[in-house]
């Protein structure tokens, strides 16, 4: 845990040149963006074994995510800059790797929360007023399941599951989006309650070409108790 | 170019005969790209993932009207114009891993010669020039999907491009490809989107897969090593000069000559 946290604070200040905290401070006080940081697991790399393997985790968050932060974090000056300049061509041109990035950022920061190990309740299907909506709309849980599993199956290339809530019309769905395009470019309203990584780089190590395997054994950690509070307190 | 297996046929009167595409081996054994790519990763991407999109194929081709075309002729077909049918992805897929495969070899890479080399000059300005496009390229691409040298035919010259997912160079007729055909979303920002106008008339002279599956067990998150081992080390420069006399045929990379009568 410690060692992890090590890692996770020399990645940052790699990424970001210096502490978090003090840089975006600086950035805030100059009026530029402020940049993000690469949020902790809120578990061991190895605790969602056997469904997950510790070293896919660790790639996944310290190489992909940190990449991601670090990318979204550059795009991030190189925008300010443009925008202090008045390069409107600049700005435009600086959109793709905004998206990927940042979309990148946010989707991860989701999908660690998605997950929880099997000691602490992960893979525990949903209870309450969530459970109650799946039900209403999928028929069953483990319709949603299937339909997630096929979905996700089905994904050419590289990109994400969702569970969405739609906070207006009140409605869930599941909702597939391609690369790291995050969850509202499929509708303002949409709030992500569970995400899925069907990137190859979420399980090649462990599961190779069998993407459904992997798909079937995410459910064991999944965390539905975070899935829960999200859609309660959307519609609170 | 495929081995088509025949089924059924001479022993039953009225048994129907059904064609399907075959895999062929790659022109190399599966370690004989070491160390550059691990025989486990061939024999994954060639035995499963390759063999799955064969298959998937011929499973859709059983109840498709597309049945009976050659390959590149499907590949065409069911791209239809940018709005590809369920046949397009599995089609594609066959064709650029066999691409692909004949794209390398035991101890390639290195500097081309003679006409290859020469028109790559021409084109790239020096053969470091194509290089470092190359991987600047393959770096650009953001998600899966490929890099290519293509032969632009209307325009008579070498370029370097990349699609996303199963697109293929193989695809593009005269339909200019403004919708992501996959997900039907403008593609404003995206390099795509400032690639489209050239992307006309393409014939294809080397793939490059970067489907993470490609080289995820060898090289993890380090895209940019793999492209630069394959272009320095396992590139069939023997492949590219066979396509490129093929290529010839149909576009005249010099001065035309006239007979003289």
């Amino acid at each position: 845990m410690a060692l992890r946290t090590l890692a996770s604070k020399k990645t940052l200040s790699l990424a970001l040149g210096g502490g978090a905290r003090p840089l975006a401070a600086a950035a805030a006080a100059r009026g530029v963006a402020t940049t993000v940081s690469l949020p902790d697991l809120p578990y061991d790399f190895g605790a969602l074994e056997p469904a997950i393997s510790g070293e896919i985790m660790r790639l996944h968050h310290q190489k992909h995510h940190a990449t991601y932060v670090a990318n979204y974090n550059k795009a991030l000056e190189q925008l300010d800059a443009a925008v202090s300049k008045g390069d409107a061509s600049a700005v435009v041109q600086l959109q793709g790797a905004i998206k990927f990035n940042g979309g990148g950022h946010v989707n991860h920061s989701i999908f660690w929360k998605n997950l929880k190990p099997i000691s602490e309740g992960g893979g525990e299907p949903p209870h309450g007023k969530l459970g109650w909506a799946i039900d209403e709309h999928f028929g069953s849980f483990e319709a949603l399941v299937k339909k997630m599993n096929a979905e996700g199956a089905a994904l050419q290339g590289s990109g994400w599951v969702w569970l969405a809530l739609d906070k207006e019309a009140k409605k869930l769905s599941v909702e597939t989006t391609p690369n790291q395009d995050p969850l509202v470019t499929k509708g303002a309203s949409l709030v992500p309650l569970l995400g899925i990584d069907v990137w190859e780089h979420a399980y090649y190590l462990q599961y190779k070409n069998v993407k459904p395997d992997y798909l079937n054994n995410i459910w064991k950690v999944m965390n539905w108790k975070y899935a829960g509070e999200v859609y309660e307190n959307v519609l609170a | 170019m495929f081995n088509i297996r025949r089924q059924g046929g001479l022993t039953r009167r009225f048994s129907k005969v059904v064609s399907y595409y075959g895999l062929t081996t790659p022109p190399y054994k599966l370690d004989a790209l070491e160390p550059y790519m691990s025989r486990r990763t061939v024999e994954l991407h060639w035995g499963k993932h390759h063999q799955d999109y064969v298959d998937g194929l011929n499973k859709q081709l059983a109840t498709s009207p597309l049945y009976g075309h050659t390959l590149e002729e499907l590949i065409k077909e069911a791209y239809n114009n940018g709005n590809p049918l369920p046949e397009y992805n599995n089609a594609a897929q066959v064709w650029n891993h066999l691409f692909f495969w004949e794209s390398m070899q035991p101890e390639g890479g290195g500097s081309p010669e003679g006409g290859v080399l020469q028109q790559i000059e021409k084109d790239f300005g020096s053969f470091t020039n194509f290089r470092e496009e190359f991987i600047r390229s393959a770096s650009q691409l953001l998600g899966s999907g490929w890099v290519w040298l293509v032969l632009k035919r209307t325009e008579k010259k070498l370029a370097v491009v990349h699609t996303r997912n199963a697109i293929s160079p193989l695809a593009f007729g005269d339909i200019v490809c403004l919708l992501d055909p996959f997900f039907k979303m403008f593609n404003i920002f995206s390099i795509n989107f400032a690639m489209t106008s050239h992307v006309l008339f393409l014939q294809p002279i080397i793939s490059l897969d970067l489907w993470e599956h490609a080289y995820y067990l060898d090289y993890k998150d380090d895209r940019r090593s793999y492209v630069t081992n394959f272009i320095d080390h396992v590139v069939s420069w023997h492949t590219v000069t066979l396509r490129m006399m093929r290529a010839e045929s149909f576009v005249n990379l010099g001065e035309p000559t006239i007979p003289v009568a």
